[in-house]
């Protein structure tokens, strides 16, 4: 609460130890461990009922975590009512207050802690969101977009150790939401303060923050940089719910050199021993998996120029649908299942169409291993359905 | 109604009937002028047939207010006097009536929407376990038919050995305001958005001041609209006020009991001014709502 008035404040650590919340007989969010570093651009992304907003509201102190320990910038913050944070969080649907106008919805942090001149503030916040025409305005006569800045500015206003996003965007169109997600990144970037960004998007989550927690199930499946999480899921459920993975149900046949080989449906695919992610032996089961941008497709007759040494399932033609910058193509592998491919349209092959015998390749180190244990679609349409 | 009537006093209209018994190869239905301005403009007409049903009486009210009736009995128009304006207090006890009924109208005005605010406050923001038999329970004064409450009130009066006058009249104005207290206030705190409080704690605001800055003032207007139904209510009732009066005599008892002897012409001065300062009131606050959306 002393450092408020320094706008440079550069936010601080969030450190969450063994947190968990329970409804009941419902857990709502198992105990979590996290830190999310200061100053960085953080996303908590999930689908609907995940936990991921009640992580939030803990952090926020709207809601009482059942066990563990919420601390900000080294203090154990737990016991205390969300009006004795130095947090504040930007509302699903902004929550602005409609009886006030856009100046005193963006004061209200600063009158309630007793600042006295607050126009030069406000107004420097409000220029910040390029909104300064707009302070006598009511927030309904605001579009959407103008709405969610306000929220932003109201909450930006108070210089927070943290700033919680609560899918700040989730109401605007999508052009809007791009708009914004670039207009939020450059906000975080000029202030320098830790944000906190729940999303079920995935694209959102992967373009605005420099970490990703996927939450399933009220866990986290997976942290790490979006880049990172999308090449080299952890589970199924981050392989599915993150962009679209090809899992290929496959048996080892060979493990202890650097290349563990595969059988699937007749066919031998090569697999790096270090992006397996589970213990490997001769005669167990993985699932190997491969992002369908990273497959090529060649007709069956020029099977002949596949390289050597790429992964090659064989298979026929079931659904292509051409969507501009690519085409995607569902091929069906006997004994393996579909395969969905994306091809870049740069020389699009006019013989793959649905029926032809075509072969599927990649590079080996393309290839990601997964444990066997797990539900093979977890998370598939949850990943849709954001999207 | 209007469409029967139109055609016989139009005669383009009226042509257009006659036309049709004529032996024309194909009788073509193309109404007249008459009944296609009618037809534009049968929404405005019903609109301000409406409009009058609704203000004649008051009218009548204000118009009679200046009347000099011969007689005791204001029912027939003699001529154009102010001489009830210059000495509205001039009919004896009427103005102590009307003071009674005011004072009692502001007492029951604050005590059911101070009571009522918080009944729904309590029903649209918590789980408990008679919600659902509070929530009907709230109604059952509304359902009662009015007379048959009143006289059940006074047997509960009597038998609790309570004198009647002011505060029976109180007590059970505040019990039947309390309601439509309830209904309206209810229906605006369930509107409002729990978010909004959460954000005004998010911003340092304490309990305290979230519901002083930010509950409050969004459910003014349901609790405002309450308070002006009581008053209303309560100024003007006679039926459970006459039965649980005793000898107090509250306006609308005294204008019942003078109108067996003479209605004052009195009696429309103080129903015009009444009328004139709710006018104001609406008047007043449409203004100011206009003004601060211009702002």
């Amino acid at each position: 609460m002393t450092q408020t008035e320094t706008p440079e404040s550069s936010g601080g650590d969030v450190r969450l130890r063994g947190i968990s919340k329970t409804y009941g007989s419902f857990t709502a969010v198992h105990p979590l461990d996290l830190t999310i570093p200061a100053g960085s651009f953080f996303a908590l992304l999930g689908a609907s009922g995940c936990g991921k907003t009640t992580t939030l509201r803990m952090i926020a102190g709207l809601e009482e975590p059942t066990t563990g320990t919420v601390e900000l910038a080294g203090r154990d913050v737990t016991a205390l009512p969300p009006y004795k944070r130095q947090v504040n969080t930007v509302f699903q649907n902004y929550a602005l207050f409609p009886h006030l106008d856009i100046f005193e919805n963006v004061a209200f942090g600063l009158r309630r802690r007793g600042i006295k001149s607050v126009a030069p503030q406000v107004e420097e916040m409000l220029d910040l969101v390029e909104l300064g025409p707009m302070a006598r305005r009511k927030p309904q006569q605001l579009s959407g977009g103008q709405q969610q800045r306000v929220a932003v500015a109201r909450a930006l206003i108070n210089h927070p150790e943290v700033l919680l996003l609560d899918e700040p965007l989730g109401a605007l169109d999508l052009k809007l939401r791009r708009q914004m997600q670039l207009e939020l990144k450059r906000i975080q970037t000029e202030v320098g303060i830790t944000f906190v960004h729940v999303t079920h998007d995935q694209e959102e989550a992967m373009t605005m923050a420099d970490t990703v927690a996927v939450m399933n199930g009220g866990r986290v499946e997976q942290l790490g940089a979006p880049a990172e999480l999308y090449e080299n899921p952890a589970t199924t459920f981050v392989a599915n719910f993150l962009g679209t993975s090809n899992l290929i149900a496959a048996e080892v046949t060979e493990a202890g050199g650097e290349d563990l080989l595969l059988a699937a449906g007749g066919a031998t695919l090569r697999l790096p021993a270090r992006r397996c992610r589970t213990a490997a032996r001769a005669g167990g089961q993985v699932l190997a998996g491969v992002r369908p941008e990273k497959v090529a497709l060649a007709h069956a007759d020029d099977a002949g120029e596949v390289p050597a040494g790429h992964n090659r399932l064989t298979g026929r033609v079931k659904d292509a649908s051409f969507i501009g910058v690519s085409t995607q193509y569902v091929i069906d592998v006997p004994g393996v299942g579909e395969l969905s491919v994306y091809e870049q349209n740069i020389g699009r092959d006019g013989r793959l169409v649905p029926g032809a015998e075509t072969v599927a390749h990649w590079k080996p180190e393309h290839t990601f291993g997964l444990d066997a244990g797990q539900d093979i679609s977890a998370g598939a349409d949850l990943g849709e359905e954001a999207a | 109604m209007a469409a029967t009537d139109t055609p016989a006093k139009d005669p383009a209209a009226a042509a257009a009937p006659a036309a049709a018994p004529a032996p024309a190869p194909a009788p073509r239905r193309t109404p007249g002028k008459g009944l296609r301005w009618l037809r534009r403009n049968l929404v405005t007409l019903a609109g301000l047939a409406t409009l009058a049903y609704l203000i004649l009486p008051n009218a009548v009210v204000m118009v009679f207010s200046f009347n000099k009736p011969n007689g005791r009995f204001n029912y027939q128009w003699t001529r154009f006097s102010t001489d009830a304006w210059t000495d509205p207090c001039g009919v004896a006890d009427m103005c102590g009536s009307l003071a009674l009924s005011l004072e009692i109208a502001v007492w029951a005005t604050v005590g059911a929407t101070a009571l009522g605010t918080m009944i729904a406050f309590a029903l649209a923001r918590y789980r408990f376990r008679a919600r659902a038999s509070v929530n009907t329970l709230i109604f059952l004064p509304m359902a009662m038919p009015e007379v048959v409450m009143a006289a059940s009130l006074a047997t509960l009066f009597l038998n609790m050995g309570i004198q009647f006058g002011f505060w029976t009249i109180l007590i059970a104005h505040i019990m039947f305001c309390l309601s439509f207290v309830v209904t309206a206030v209810k229906a605006r705190v369930m509107s409002m958005d729990p978010r909004l409080e959460q954000a005004a704690q998010d911003l340092y605001a304490t309990p305290v001041q979230t519901f002083l800055r930010i509950t409050l003032p969004i459910a003014a207007p349901g609790i405002a609209a309450g308070a002006l139904l009581s008053f209303a209510l309560s100024f003007d009732d006679f039926i459970i006020t006459n039965f649980n009066a005793g000898s107090t005599v509250t306006f609308p008892m005294f204008v019942w009991g003078s109108a067996q002897r003479g209605t004052p012409v009195q009696i429309n001065v103080i129903g015009t001014a009444m009328f004139l300062v709710a006018v104001l009131c609406v008047l007043v606050g449409q203004l100011a709502g206009k003004r601060r959306k211009r702002s």
